[in-house]
């Protein structure tokens, strides 16, 4: 393995973190707070970082594989959210180191799952960058990179193949860079839209600001307790509305852009999207409409929910878990199947769903008819064996790893089977929040910090795709052997 | 620039390479998914996986606003039908890989015109053309020509036992009186333009521009003139073979043929005719070629299908004294390698390929239209030489070169006016409509004013 190249990278990603660290810097001088310190020293500290990093490690060889991608990502992530912890830990706010890293790698994985009790404590500038993590996290920090650094390596194509998520990772035009300068200009543009709309309703710039950054990441931070239930209902459809828009596969986006409309409304997997939304939102109002007073009052919030959690944003405006129990069950399905592949969202992602659908149809008849020949088509196009051979063995290792962390997750006594079962799906999706004891109202808080290093772990291991971190932690990986 | 590129065989990868270290868009087309998936993890390229003679598959691949299709599949009329298409749907220039005898002999112009073709390129005609030139002048490693011969760049290596060992440039000057130029040196894996006091080592791999009458003079002060070969043997009879024997035939060089196919050697005797002597036989028998008189001949050329056993007979030829060995050799890597083993003249088919479409799209990129007149790769691709046309918009005109401020690694290395060829000291200078020749290492240039600083 090429380890210096990979350092080397990873030093270069280390100075962009510094970086993006000089927003909230700004943020919190703006608003005159001591923890501009916290920004200060931490910025401080990655600079070093990545100097040494960068001087020790001067590659002899700008060749990388399929195996360095993988391992710089799961790296990089894991290091990101080292020293994005820091601020937290360093101004005071959340004093546990190990608190601040999930909470850190709950931003950068989009999740949203937070350990704090009262968010409205916090300061500006604290509350700023908790929430930049889901924007920097939710369309790669990688391919934010790439977009910027001229050439970061030959052969980038690995790299931004292990950071996104989804089946099948194409570009949408030649040049790497130039994709990744794209989907980067399109993710601002669609945020700058949210920015303005919820600014002419009833929230701040910086609420607005910090509520689209939670939604274009598909994360869920708010800057309030109750997130989103304290708002007009003019800002909570607008949030339900980006919320499904940030779920959908970037390249249409592109594909409007450059008016290739039919590509668009033949992309199966935006049409599979769009039904299972419709499907549960009614399912959804037609069980709360009589809880609420008016129908009106019981789509909206239906609709909210459903579209965060099917975004895997993870905002609220409703406490869920004072439902009916089959809306439970089926908003934690949702959960699983998550949103497009290619967009910011997490979840088994909706296009593995179709062909896993459709695998099985086709498995299921070629039993009754043995001899009979048949393929699978998605857009009108055949999906060759080796794609869907790697998504049957994605779903059997992503259950694999699923229930290994629930079942690690079971060692803690005081909570309850579904507190702890909804915690590992909500943090392996990268929802936020669960059922139970962590549902819209609760918090991680009261894990043990093992148990909170381990859903940190899980979190990192849903947004980047289970492989990265899988080949990252395995020790042949390291050393020279050959395998 | 938008270059769409259809086939990702052997010649389109090197092509997609090179097009992509050029800067420009491509977009690879096969349809064979694998091969797609390796140029994408290779290049820097978008892969369509697709017939390219489909037009949904053109059209996926954004036809409409390219400005050159490449075709270079393994199917001439494939590759035809392909840029036809492309060019109705829009692509600006296009370029196919026609490579079958019967259509390059009679119906090329015709159909090159029908279908709006820009260019067509033949491989194995390429590759056939630059053996030959070299078989024509045996001292050198390469030979490139500009302005219609009026000049040419050899590539020589330096023996151990050299007289240049150890000379520096003004000495060498000295030493050997002629008009020429030393105008890139390559040692290991560094290519260099060489100053007054650079020193010359043993082994080293330089070119040399000239007039030909001056390059013959040098090169006989040298002692390392050898005159043009005589009687050729080739192993293989393969396309590369049919275009080469038709041309020195023509020049009445003598040439003898070995192939292990029968039924291959039949259809070789009905195209060439009486003239060229086939022998049907394994090339890999030594026995087999001292038999046919591996001794008895000036040059031998492998141009079989497998690069080990063009670089096995090779050696054992020129173990056997055959004054000059040139070797078919189809994967890059191997180069160094047969370098090392003491091949020194080596023909890589899909370089001199993708050299010719790296010149095409650069000179489609000038706004001008075609300035760069000619490119070669020379060295190994360490270092470029390209001819270029004066014109009016060249701002340095009739000033002294030892005035003018060059970059880093740039030469001129020759100034063709009208008939005349100046290999150019300091006093010379540019006028308007000279044709230049510049070469240049570590860079590329696309227009003559990208040599002043």
């Amino acid at each position: 393995m090429n380890r210096r190249m990979v350092f080397y990278m990873l030093g270069k990603i280390i100075f962009v973190e510094a970086l993006l660290l000089t927003l909230p810097f700004a943020v919190s001088l703006i608003y005159k707070e001591s923890c501009a310190w916290s920004f200060l020293i931490t910025i401080g500290i990655a600079l070093a970082v990545g100097l040494i990093l960068t001087v020790l490690s001067k590659p002899s060889t700008r060749l990388i594989y399929a195996k360095e991608g993988f391992v710089l990502v799961a790296i990089a992530w894991i290091l990101m959210s080292l020293i994005g912890a820091l601020p937290f830990t360093i101004s005071g706010e959340i004093p546990n180191y190990v608190d601040a890293i999930f909470e850190t790698v709950s931003g950068f994985t989009t999740t949203g799952a937070s350990i704090l009790t009262n968010i409205e404590a916090l300061s500006h500038g604290t509350l700023f960058w908790r929430s930049f993590t889901h924007w920097v996290g939710g369309m790669g920090v990688l391919v934010f990179v790439m977009a910027l650094v001229p050439s970061l390596c030959d052969r980038s194509i690995h790299i931004l193949r292990a950071e996104v998520p989804g089946p099948v990772v194409g570009k949408l035009v030649p040049k790497i860079k130039q994709t990744a300068k794209i989907l980067y200009l399109i993710y601002i543009a669609l945020t700058l839209v949210q920015v303005i709309l919820l600014w002419c309703g009833d929230m701040n710039l910086f609420e607005s600001l910090i509520h689209s950054f939670g939604t274009a990441g598909t994360g869920g931070f708010s800057s309030k307790a109750d997130s989103i239930a304290g708002y007009s209902a003019y800002s909570q459809w607008v949030i339900t509305i980006f919320m499904l828009v940030f779920g959908l596969n970037f390249n249409i986006f592109f594909f409007i852009l450059i008016k290739r409309v039919k590509s668009v409304l033949k992309n199966e997997e935006m049409w599979a999207y769009f039904g299972i939304v419709a499907v549960s939102i009614a399912i959804v109002t037609a069980n709360t409409a009589p809880i609420y007073e008016t129908f009106a009052e019981a789509l909206r919030h239906s609709a909210f929910q459903v579209a965060s959690i099917i975004s895997t944003t993870g905002y609220t405006t409703a406490d869920y878990t004072l439902w009916p129990q089959l809306i439970k069950t089926l908003l934690l399905i949702l959960m699983i199947i998550g949103s497009c592949a290619g967009s910011t969202a997490g979840g088994l992602k909706v296009s593995r769903v179709v062909m896993l659908f459709k695998q099985t149809k086709k498995e299921l008849l070629h039993m009754l008819h043995p001899r009979s020949v048949s393929t699978v088509k998605i857009d009108g196009k055949k999906v060759d064996s080796a794609t869907l051979h790697s998504v049957c063995v994605y779903f059997a290792v992503y259950m694999v790893v699923l229930f290994l962390v629930f079942l690690l997750l079971s060692l803690e006594t005081s909570f309850s089977f579904e507190s702890n079962l909804s915690a590992t799906i909500a943090c392996f999706n990268n929802i936020g929040p669960g059922l139970g004891a962590v549902g819209p109202v609760g918090s991680y808080a009261a894990y043990s910090p093992f148990s909170k290093i381990l859903l940190s772990l899980t979190m990192l291991f849903g947004r980047l795709e289970i492989y990265p971190l899988l080949f990252a932690l395995t020790p042949s990986t390291w050393t020279k052997k050959i395998r | 620039m938008k270059i769409v590129v259809s086939g990702c065989g052997k010649i389109g990868f090197e092509i997609i390479k090179n097009l992509v270290n050029e800067g420009h868009d491509v977009i690879a087309v096969d349809n064979n998914p694998a091969a797609i998936e390796e140029i994408t993890n290779v290049c820097d390229v978008m892969g369509v996986t697709g017939n390219s003679a489909d037009c949904e598959t053109l059209a996926e691949a954004g036809i409409a606003d390219t400005q050159l299709f490449v075709a270079v599949t393994g199917s001439d009329e494939m590759n035809m039908l392909s840029c036809y298409i492309a060019k109705r749907m829009g692509a600006e220039h296009t370029i196919a890989r026609i490579r079958n005898p019967e259509y390059n002999d009679n119906s090329l112009s015709f159909m090159r015109q029908q279908l709006g073709l820009s260019l067509s390129i033949n491989p194995e005609l390429l590759t056939a053309k630059e053996i030959f030139n070299v078989l024509k002048f045996p001292s050198a490693v390469k030979v490139e020509n500009f302005s219609k011969r009026g000049i040419e760049l050899v590539e020589i290596k330096l023996s151990v036992d050299s007289e240049l060992d150890g000379l520096t440039m003004v000495k060498m000057r000295e030493k050997y009186k002629a008009d020429y130029l030393v105008c890139a040196v390559t040692r290991g894996e560094e290519a260099f333009i060489p100053a007054g006091n650079f020193v010359l080592k043993a082994g080293d791999k330089i070119g040399i521009i000239a007039a030909p009458n001056e390059l013959q003079k040098l090169l006989k002060m040298l002692g390392v003139l050898r005159k043009q070969a005589k009687s050729v043997m080739i192993l293989g009879a393969s396309k590369t073979a049919y275009y080469l024997s038709k041309m020195l035939i023509s020049a009445g060089i003598d040439v003898k043929i070995i192939e292990q196919n029968a039924a291959r050697c039949e259809e070789f005797g009905a195209e060439l005719g009486e003239k060229a002597v086939i022998i049907n036989g394994d090339g890999a028998e030594q026995e087999l070629l001292l038999e046919e008189g591996i001794r008895a001949v000036d040059s031998f050329v492998a141009l079989t299908g497998m690069d080990e056993e063009n670089i096995i007979v090779s050696l054992f030829a020129t173990t056997q004294g055959v004054q000059k060995v040139i070797t078919k050799i189809n994967r890059e890597e191997m180069c160094t390698l047969a370098n090392k083993l003491g091949l020194d003249s080596i023909i890589v088919p899909k370089s001199v390929n993708a050299d010719i479409l790296v010149r095409y799209a650069r000179a489609l990129e000038n706004s001008m239209g075609s300035n760069v007149e000619t490119l070669y790769k020379i060295l190994d691709g360490r270092a470029e030489a390209l001819e270029f046309n004066v014109r009016s918009d060249f701002t340095q005109v009739d000033i002294p070169l030892k005035n003018m401020k060059f970059k880093q690694n740039i030469l001129i290395a020759g100034i063709v006016r009208g008939r005349k060829t100046i290999i150019p000291s300091g006093d010379d200078v540019i006028k308007l409509d000279d044709k230049v020749i510049v070469v240049a290492a570590n860079q590329r240039l696309n227009d003559l004013a990208d040599i002043i600083k």
